[in-house]
């Protein structure tokens, strides 16, 4: 087994940087000039927690790795994000589903972790958990408005909400290592998060008349590593200076 | 310095008119609710649309490079920054609508190739020293003009661009930064900090617009406190200040003709190819087709998510007056 610390730390680095490039895709090309500047801010966030994560878990790993270390020189089988974040900008409503089902996540995960037995954790979950705040209040908004707006605006919604659920299951994943953790004390028991996932979701979802899909589709490996097929042009297009032109200083 | 070429309307000699013209000689700010002529009121909302426009379009050649940023934190600075480009596009078009012209319809006017932007936003980025270019060529030759523009006669705009020279002195030093790295780096990065210099120099200098003698538009613009230097001063300011910091980083300015004079203490320097601009201006760059594109694809496909949330906003007034 991996050093459990250092695997959630890069878990929890690898979503906020991998959901950040696709974020960064959208900048110049969002509906509206607030959209643009709502998502270079959401990515402004994410790459700043990025930073914060993976700074800690090269530290516990002790090997001298640096947080951009880690961002652009693992490979696609090293990176431990889950799928949804990695799934594709295929419209708006794709890009705020997938926003919306990871912060609904994300912030019951932070608010357990300001709870941590570990200092250090205690500490960047404090810092982060006020961005999150305000990243579900506009997601969770914008998800009700759009499914309850227009008959396209729901039926993408709908449509985004379709494809993106299944992937909701890795994120709320859990195995040895979380089992090991929680145990400790460092991050919160699962059961708890997910029941507060699932009132969150519940309740956003009826005010906004969309329908979880059924189907019991269920998607998951990325946070040990199998990822969907994107995975690996995201990294490719990241990764390409630092591969290109190894080991100077930009 | 966004706007170039901005098409001047003439004055006439009005009584009213003459006292406008009072005001500005005395240094007095127009504001939204004073009388102006149409003239004026025109020209401003050209100018402040194309300059609206820029901050909207230029999103998209450094946009280009945020998910290749080498670092966490360049990348951070860079989506800094494009979200300010978007920002002040924002109180731009905030600053227009205070002259009766709203953002959907300068928004239209753009898509539809009537309104123009900077010449400068139709060059290609095509390495990461671009970014760096940017940062400090184009977003310096843009302080040099936004800092007179924050002495504009009309308040709002004058309001808009003290804000907006902040944040522009902020990007040229991240710019400047990249490229100081790449300069003192491999011989490969130098080389691209050389090529991105010999790339943007001439198009950051056909920023400030045509030459003095063929500007004309320049002088009504000055009358009316629109606009308080010349181009052809500006863009010799500009290049006083930057060649020393290109000789600092050890780049060579791409200008044979460039040269100390000591009578003028100020640099001769080329003449840029007027007619590269002009046909640039006229839609003929290497990007302006695409750049366009990306902006009408943005507006089109955000079409449902504009009308989606029209909807359920009326549909929530109307469950408020409903309940009332």
């Amino acid at each position: 087994m991996m050093d459990p610390f250092v695997t959630f730390c890069l878990r929890m680095g690898d979503n906020a940087l991998i959901l950040a490039q696709r974020t960064g895709e959208w900048c110049g090309h969002a509906p509206a000039l607030e959209e643009d500047i709502a998502f270079a801010n959401m990515g402004l966030d994410l790459i700043g927690q990025t930073q914060l994560w993976l700074k800690l878990g090269g530290e516990a790993e002790g090997k001298g790795r640096s947080a951009d270390d880690l961002a652009f020189l693992r490979t696609e089988r090293q990176f431990t994000n889950c799928q949804l974040v990695e799934q594709p900008n295929v419209d708006f409503a794709h890009a705020l589903m997938r926003q919306y089902l990871f912060d609904a996540w994300h912030l019951p995960m932070l608010d357990g972790l300001t709870q941590s037995s570990d200092e250090r954790v205690r500490a960047v979950s404090a810092k982060v958990i006020k961005e999150v705040r305000y990243h579900i209040d506009r997601s969770r908004d914008l998800v009700i408005g759009l499914g309850d707006g227009t008959d396209e605006s729901r039926a993408r919604m709908q449509g985004a909400l379709d494809e993106l659920w299944p992937f909701t299951a890795d994120l709320l994943a859990s195995d040895e290592i979380d089992d090991d953790l929680t145990a400790r004390g460092v991050i919160p028991d699962p059961a708890p998060v997910i029941e507060a996932f699932n009132a969150e979701t519940a309740a956003t979802f009826a005010a906004a008349t969309l329908t979880v899909p059924h189907t019991g589709l269920t998607r998951t490996g990325g946070r040990n590593g199998i990822h969907t097929e994107h995975m690996g042009f995201i990294l490719a297009e990241m990764q390409y200076l630092q591969r290109t032109y190894p080991g100077v200083s930009w | 310095m966004y706007a170039q070429l901005v098409e001047t309307e003439k004055a006439g000699g009005t009584p009213e008119e003459q006292a406008f013209q009072k005001r500005i000689d005395d240094g007095i700010k127009i504001e939204p609710k004073d009388w102006m002529p149409e003239g004026y009121r025109k020209t401003l909302v050209r100018q402040i649309g194309q300059h609206a426009h820029s901050e909207v379009v230029g999103q998209l050649p450094e946009g280009n490079w945020i998910t290749r940023a080498p670092t966490l934190e360049r990348k951070a600075i860079l989506l800094a920054k494009v979200q300010d480009e978007a920002g002040h596009g924002l109180y731009l078009y905030c600053a227009a609508e205070t002259l009766g012209v709203s953002r959907d319809e300068m928004t239209e006017q753009l898509l539809a190739g009537k309104s123009k932007y900077s010449s400068i936003f139709n060059y290609p980025t095509l390495s990461w020293a671009d970014i760096g270019a940017i940062g400090w060529l184009v977003d310096g030759a843009a302080i040099m003009n936004q800092v007179q523009l924050q002495r504009c006669s009309y308040g709002p705009y004058s309001r808009a661009m003290i804000r907006i020279c902040k944040e522009e002195s902020f990007h040229q030093r991240q710019g400047f930064d990249i490229l100081r790295v790449l300069c003192q780096g491999s011989d490969e990065q130098k080389e691209m900090a050389q090529d991105a210099m010999n790339r943007w120099w001439w198009p950051s200098l056909m920023m400030f617009g045509p030459s003095d003698k063929d500007s004309v538009h320049t002088a009504q613009s000055m009358r009316w406190g629109i606009k308080q230097a010349t181009n052809d001063d500006l863009r010799q300011k500009f290049v006083d200040q930057t060649v020393p910091q290109a000789d600092w980083l050890g780049l060579k300015v791409p200008d044979p003709e460039l040269k100390w004079n000591e009578d003028k203490g100020g640099y001769d320097f080329g003449e840029p190819d007027w007619n590269e601009f002009f046909n640039v201006v006229k839609g003929n760059g290497p990007c302006n087709k695409e750049r366009l594109e990306a902006r009408r694809k943005a507006w089109d496909d955000g079409a449902w998510f504009r009308d989606g949330l029209m909807a359920h906003a009326e549909k929530k007034r109307a469950a408020k007056v409903a309940a009332e």
